[in-house]
């Protein structure tokens, strides 16, 4: 799981006269962990300390003069670098005042950039792509600069890396459209070039962020599609490939994009599983593309969004667990967390074992092997993501069929959508779907939504029978399921769907409780849910309880109610078996609650929706959890193993949970009385049980003791007896 | 009989190793077996699998391979040679270089002429084997470039390849083993858990057993396609069965005619019989597991409470905690001080140990590797001191076994040719060879050793199973007793009637009286009477016995499953009588009980027993080293199927 904490303003922003560049060109990290450099769009550099938010240093040139590269910090030598109209290089320390009176040499080339890495010297990139360790340059700084790049090329991004005493820079570069990637290594120089496969749309990418992990280069870009791509560079790689390769990619992530184009987007890998991207509209904000969130790449799960407050510049940087997003006037920094991701932390609450296993076994564990081969990652990769990139061209025909599809269902008709889509998941394969199916969903919710009179219910339900979609991917799936009193579709999510939130779970409920009978005895349910609650209905028409509850108890209790004059409750009483055998709710009513029974949940969260019940519907759902408890108390019932129940436990926490959200409503409602005082003949019963139990303690300890005395430790000194 | 304090001990952390070659021989029905420390035992699979020699390993010595030409016994190893082995004198007797590399595997020729080694640089080397030595004779040259027949055809012999020298057919299977049969069908095993027979005329492939899920090393494959090789119709290979005695990775198989025996990873032996073979149940059918060595790891001082325990490498010295307390049967008494550690002795040399001793006063220490034998004078009462004696007379050079006097006043080597050295104790701490006891006829290597307590008498055991009991005032010796047909796996003493009590592999017991030089009345009666079955079916050998100082009618003897105070003057149980009896006494009444007892008093408290000795204080000593403890050790096998991998 990731969050975004409470973050901070580090400094204001001066925006700038062309309203698509960032005011900020670069943010570096200093020796210090604490420190920023932060280099504005014009003329300065300053240096934060960025807990306190507080400048500690700013330089700036003289009017007229240039900024035309991110400052550096020189981690050996403890200076600063910049470069000014492009071919001036500055070098100054801490303590100089006035970066005029620095040290400063023009070179005989214009300059892209200077990059540092802790753990190497500082390089510096020219724009026609040639590169130099600092130091030799400023040694020569007139030596003449090769041209590396040809005349129409241009660098688009750099960085560098230091990857085991071996030095990389990275750059990219455009030409006629085309991107290619070039990886320089230093001392020994080489450089290899790459060609990035083109985007269908030619859209040239928005961002662009390399780490390095597992001597392995990662390159992330994101393109205006929304799409997020993966290429992996061998850190010891093939040394002298022949011409210009062309690089692997793997999708990581597709973006929801929203209407409009993305102007100023970028991503930033925050660790394997991890991706923080800026100015993406956030999936359940319906507008705006100002939003910092954290999706995880495993799972293409959302795990924190935050709205920012004015428009994002685009560039993101990320340095020792803190974000720095320039947006609006100011250049916040927020501080995140990416703890190791488990399926089941990002599940919730596990649910019933058996179930979830028979159940989300297909759809879960091949979420990485489907989305990028998941091998460990190794000089294999290259040629694995090359494999899975000739398959995915081979799906390409049916990935336009998904677009089409997709058009279809902005503008056409019911049955046409409804036949076309049911077509196109009968007929694609489980890899293929995932992706689109989730698209695909999202689009028929949102005409829905938009149309009242559009709904296909069948479409929707096959789209969630293919165990590929889940709450977050559509978030108001099941809430239009309900809204259309779809209860089937509700089933269905409520079964399939892992991340149901509480909230919904709770709307569920709330709608379930308070349909008339009749109108959900109409409807057909999954057929399993069906039988296993008729065969709980049908089953026990006598027979003795388990647990320690036996109608003797009554019996004891109506004694104690005899000293309290309340005639219509002893009538109860009297005749107590003949009230548990009748299901409060009917059938399909029953089968629909249990399914919210089954559902996963956290305590804490859940708590505050239930309150949203009101007392008739909490006794109603208290009498049917009394029934379905009592019916599994009862010796006769026996599950059949397989089919989908609701467990002991489950019942008892949701009793818990109900009175706890209700307490005081029921003890003032009077016909909960009842209810109530069945209730507790329950706990005492149980509380009887574990007197009796008590009380074979000292037998069962002795056992116990019994068992302990094998226990042996190295040595002993022991008393036998031999007769 | 009453209580008895016992001193659980369970810090011997005794760890064999595991177990690399195996090969049988079928004349003698002998096994030798080959450990990676590169020591080699040999068992006797005519008399109740007993251990009968082990040769200790060697540093240096890795063994891959064993090869039986009659009665002599060759190994080849990752060192690149080929070594015969003295067995009479439990040692190499020479080895010869190869030069080929690590040698993977050795075999002979069915005449016993000739052996042929395959080596790691591919080549197949023949070596004449003459009287004495063998020679080189040939080198078949490698097969370069040739692919799916893996062994070269135009050897005659039955030859097993390792470590496929023909490679791999697919790229990403290893061909861990590959067999050549005399009609001309190889039969390979890979990495991807296939055993294929393929026609070594054609190079076709004539059938595929998919063994095992699991990456199938040498052994599982192995373990399974020996079974089939047993029931080879001319026509098809058909797989049997599959065994699973194994928690590790079997490394070495042998077939012998009613069983397959196996051993690898987890060190332990596995004889499990083929039971078609057998008509009915019996002794031979059941399964057999070897777990610990028939011979003494384990020396105890009886008076000074110390126990040396004998590691290949090392020898540590303990001394036993106390208590004073007093306590019901069952009960843990607490103690007063704790057992502790008193010496690590670490071996010189390449050679391992292959016997110790520690003189029952606890103040003399010795053990022997093949290539010397050393004493230390010990000082354990206060400032714990151990000194070497430095000079030790010449003839000895290495013993099988060791043994001191119960006065500490010589101490006994068993030498070469089944010769018993006695080196005495002189004045100022020095120790001189007094006596040398020839073997009046075996050569055979002397395995068992034991001295009364009055210093009067010496018998000696070897594996030939005589027992020679030697007068050490006479200094010559006394009688032989008469040969049983199965080997004494233990004998003793006793202290007061200096009878002499053996008990043999084939779990028969017998009483010797030496002085009178013939069987005593209790012994013969026993033997009329017949030991009980549920006596004779168990299936460890007793490998230690004592007595008890007190009551001269105990002995106390232990095998690894239980231990068994024998009362003579109690009635022998017969067939009908109920052997395991302890649990009834203990649900008699104090009357009822004198008509239960029986001689054979037998406690199985314990488990996987090393050692039971009962000290002179009448406490009882028992080492426990519970099989799990040793499992737990072990590296994890290569490989094992995981979920969703």
């Amino acid at each position: 799981m990731a969050a975004l904490y409470e973050g901070f303003t580090l400094c204001g922003l001066v925006p700038t006269q062309n309203a698509s560049d960032s005011p900020i060109q670069g943010i570096e990290l200093d020796g210090d962990s604490d420190h920023a450099v932060v280099t504005d769009s014009t003329r300065s550099v300053t240096l934060y300390k960025v807990s306190d938010q507080k400048p500690l240093g700013s330089w700036t040139v003289k009017q007229g003069q240039l900024l035309t590269c991110p400052a550096v910090c020189n981690f050996q030598t403890k200076e600063y670098v910049v470069v000014s109209d492009n071919k001036v290089i500055r070098v100054w320390k801490d303590e100089d005042l006035n970066i005029d009176k620095a040290f400063k040499a023009t070179v005989s080339a214009d300059v892209w950039r200077v990059h540092s890495a802790p753990g190497g010297e500082p390089v510096v990139l020219f724009q026609r792509g040639a590169v130099r360790l600092l130091d030799s340059l400023l040694s020569a700084p007139q030596q003449p600069i090769e041209d590396v790049l040809s005349e129409e090329e241009v660098i688009r991004w750099s960085t560098n890396i230091v990857a085991e005493k071996q030095h990389f820079v990275l750059f990219t570069t455009e030409q006629k459209g085309e991107h290619f990637l070039y990886v320089q290594r230093l001392n020994p120089n080489t450089l290899q070039k790459y060609r990035l496969e083109r985007e269908d749309s030619g859209a040239p990418p928005l961002s662009f962020s390399a780490s390095l992990r597992d001597k392995h280069i990662n390159l992330l870009y994101l393109y205006p599609n929304g799409c997020v791509y993966q290429s992996v560079v061998a850190v010891r790689g093939p040394v002298e490939l022949e011409g210009v390769q062309t690089l692997p990619r793997s999708l990581r992530l597709r973006l929801p994009v929203g209407e409009g184009k993305l102007g100023a987007a970028s991503a930033v890998a925050l660790d394997e599983a991890h991706v923080a991207v800026v100015g993406m509209p956030h999936p359940s904000a319906r507008t705006g593309k100002d939003f910092l969130c954290i999706w995880n790449t495993n799972f293409q799960t959302l795990q924190a969004g935050k709205e920012m407050v004015g428009r994002i510049h685009g560039p993101v940087w990320c340095y020792l667990g803190k974000l720095f997003v320039p947006h609006g006037k100011a250049l916040s920094v927020i501080p995140y967390e990416c703890q190791k991701s488990s399926l089941a932390s990002a599940l919730g609450k596990l649910r019933h074992a058996g179930i979830a296993v028979s159940k989300s076994s297909v759809a879960v564990p091949s979420w990485n092997s489907l989305l990028h081969g998941d091998q460990p990652q190794g000089p294999a990769k290259i040629v694995d993501t090359r494999k899975s990139k000739l398959s995915r061209k081979s799906q390409s025909a049916t990935a336009l069929n998904v677009d089409q599809v997709l058009e279809l269902i902005k503008t056409g008709p019911v049955e046409e959508v409804q036949r076309e889509v049911e077509a196109l998941v009968s007929r694609g394969d489980a890899q293929d779907l995932q992706l689109s199916v989730g698209q695909l969903a999202c689009h028929l919710v949102a005409r829905s939504q938009a149309e009242t009179a559009f709904y296909t219910p069948g479409a929707l339900a096959q789209l969630v029978q293919t165990q590929c979609l889940c709450h977050s991917v559509c978030p108001d799936l099941l809430l239009l399921a309900l809204e259309h009193k779809d209860y089937f579709l509700c089933q269905l999510c409520l079964q399939l769907f892992p991340d149901i939130p509480e909230v919904v779970t709770c709307a569920c409920l709330k709608t379930f409780i308070s349909v008339p009978d009749g109108d959900v005895e109409m409807v057909s349910l999954e057929p399993d849910s069906v039988s296993f609650m008729e065969g709980l209905v049908a089953a026990g028409d006598r027979g003795g309880q388990q647990n320690g509850f036996s109608p003797p108890l009554f019996e004891e209790d109506s004694c104690d109610a005899h000293h309290q004059p309340k005639p219509p409750q002893h009538q109860d009483k009297k005749n107590p078996t003949l009230q548990l055998e009748a299901c409060p709710v009917g059938l399909h009513k029953a089968v629909l609650l249990n399914e919210v029974l089954q559902t996963a949940y956290s305590d804490n969260f859940l708590l505050p929706h239930l309150k949203d019940l009101n007392a008739q519907q909490v006794i109603l759902f208290l009498q049917y959890l009394q029934f379905v408890y009592l019916k599994f108390s009862q010796d006769v019932y026996t599950q059949t193993p397989g089919l989908r129940s609701p467990t002991m436990t489950q019942i008892i926490d949701w009793l818990c949970l109900l009175l706890d959200a209700h307490f005081t409503v029921l003890v003032m409602a009077p016909d909960a009385k009842g209810l109530l005082s069945n209730l507790e003949s329950f706990v005492k019963s149980q509380v009887k049980l574990f007197s009796e139990l008590g009380k074979i303690e000292g037998s069962l300890q002795e056992l116990h003791k019994m068992k302990l005395s094998k226990d042996i430790s190295q040595y002993s000194i022991e008393v036998i007896e031999l007769f | 009989m009453g209580e008895l304090k016992v001193h659980r001990v369970r810090f011997f952390d005794y760890m064999p190793t595991a177990i690399r070659a195996m090969a049988f021989n079928a004349h003698t029905e002998r096994l030798a077996l080959a450990r990676m420390d590169g020591s080699v035992e040999i068992f006797n699979f005519t008399d109740h699998y007993f251990q009968e020699k082990v040769i200790p390993g060697k540093d240096s010595r890795s063994i891959e391979s064993l090869c039986w030409v009659g009665g002599r016994l060759f190994s080849a190893g990752l060192n690149g040679e080929i070594a015969e082995y003295d067995l009479e004198n439990l040692r190499p007797k020479y080895s010869l270089e190869a030069y080929g590399g690590p040698i993977w595997t050795v075999i002979s020729n069915t005449q016993g002429t000739q052996l042929a080694i395959g080596c790691e640089d591919g080549t197949v080397k023949l070596f004449e084997v003459l009287e004495e030595h063998i020679q080189f004779e040939r080198n078949l040259d490698r097969q370069k470039g040739k692919r799916n027949s893996p062994s070269d055809c135009s050897l005659t012999y039955r030859l097993l390849v390792d470590r496929g020298i023909g490679g791999s057919k697919s790229r990403e299977t290893v061909v861990w083993s590959v067999a050549f049969l005399s009609d001309h069908t190889v039969v390979s095993g890979d990495s991807a858990g296939k055993v294929q027979v393929w026609d070594g005329h054609t190079g076709t492939l004539v059938k595929t057993h998919l063994v095992t899920k699991w990456d199938v090393f040498l052994p599982d494959l192995a373990f399974q396609f020996i079974a089939p090789t047993l029931h080879q119709q001319d026509k098809e290979w058909v797989r049997t069965r599959t065994f699973k005695n194994h928690t590790h990775d079997v490394r070495a198989l042998a077939e012998i005619e009613t069983a397959i025996v196996s051993g690898g990873m987890d060190t332990h032996l596995v004889v499990r019989p083929l039971l078609e073979k057998f008509d009915e149940k019996s002794h031979a059918s059941g399964l057999r597991k070897i777990h610990f060595p028939h011979r003494n790891l384990v020396s105890c001082a009886k008076k000074a409470g110390l126990l040396l325990f004998q590691f290949p490498g090392q020898l540590e010295l303990w001394r036993l905690g106390d208590s004073d307390g007093h306590g019901k049967p069952g009960d843990r008494l607490p103690l007063k001080w704790k057992p502790e550690k008193l010496l690590l002795l670490k071996r010189k040399g390449e050679d391992h140990i292959c016997c110790s001793a520690l003189s029952s006063c606890g103040g003399w220490l010795a053990y022997s590797t093949v290539s010397s034998v050393r004493i230390y004078r010990l000082q354990t009462d206060n400032n714990i001191s151990i000194t070497k004696v430095s000079k030790l007379p010449k003839v000895l050079r290495s013993a099988h076994q060791l043994c001191f006097s119960s006065d500490s006043s010589k101490m006994f080597a068993a030498s070469s040719q089944s010769s018993v050295l006695v080196i005495a104790l002189t004045q100022s701490e020095s120790w001189s060879h007094s006596v040398t006891f020839p073997s009046p006829g075996s050569r055979q290597p002397i395995h068992l050793m034991t001295t009364s307590v009055d210093g009067k008498w010496l018998a000696a055991a070897n594996s030939d199973c005589e027992i020679h009991v030697y007068n050490l005032q006479k200094l010559k010796l006394h009688c032989i007793v008469p040969v049983y047909g199965s080997c004494p796996s233990a004998m003793g003493i006793h202290p007061t009637t200096n009878n002499l009590t053996m008990v043999h592999a084939d779990q028969q017991l017998f009483e010797y009286s030496i002085v009178e030089k013939q069987y005593t009345d209790w012994s013969r009666k026993l033997q009329k009477q017949g030991l009980h079955n549920v006596w004779l079916d168990r299936d460890t050998p007793v490998t230690h016995v004592t007595f008890n100082p007190k009551n001269p009618n105990q002995v106390v003897l232990h095998d690894m499953h239980m231990f068994c105070i024998i009362d003579q003057s109690l009635p022998l149980p017969d067939q009908k009588t109920q052997f395991y009896n302890q649990m009834t006494l203990r649900s008699l009444s104090e009357q009822e009980r004198p008509s239960h007892l029986h001689a054979f008093k037998i406690c199985k408290t314990f488990q996987d027993l090393l050692c039971v000795s009962l000290l002179d204080d009448q406490s009882l000593v028992v080492v426990e080293r519970p099989l799990l403890a040793i499992t737990s050790q072990l590296p994890a096998p290569v490989r094992q199927k995981k979920f969703a991998t």
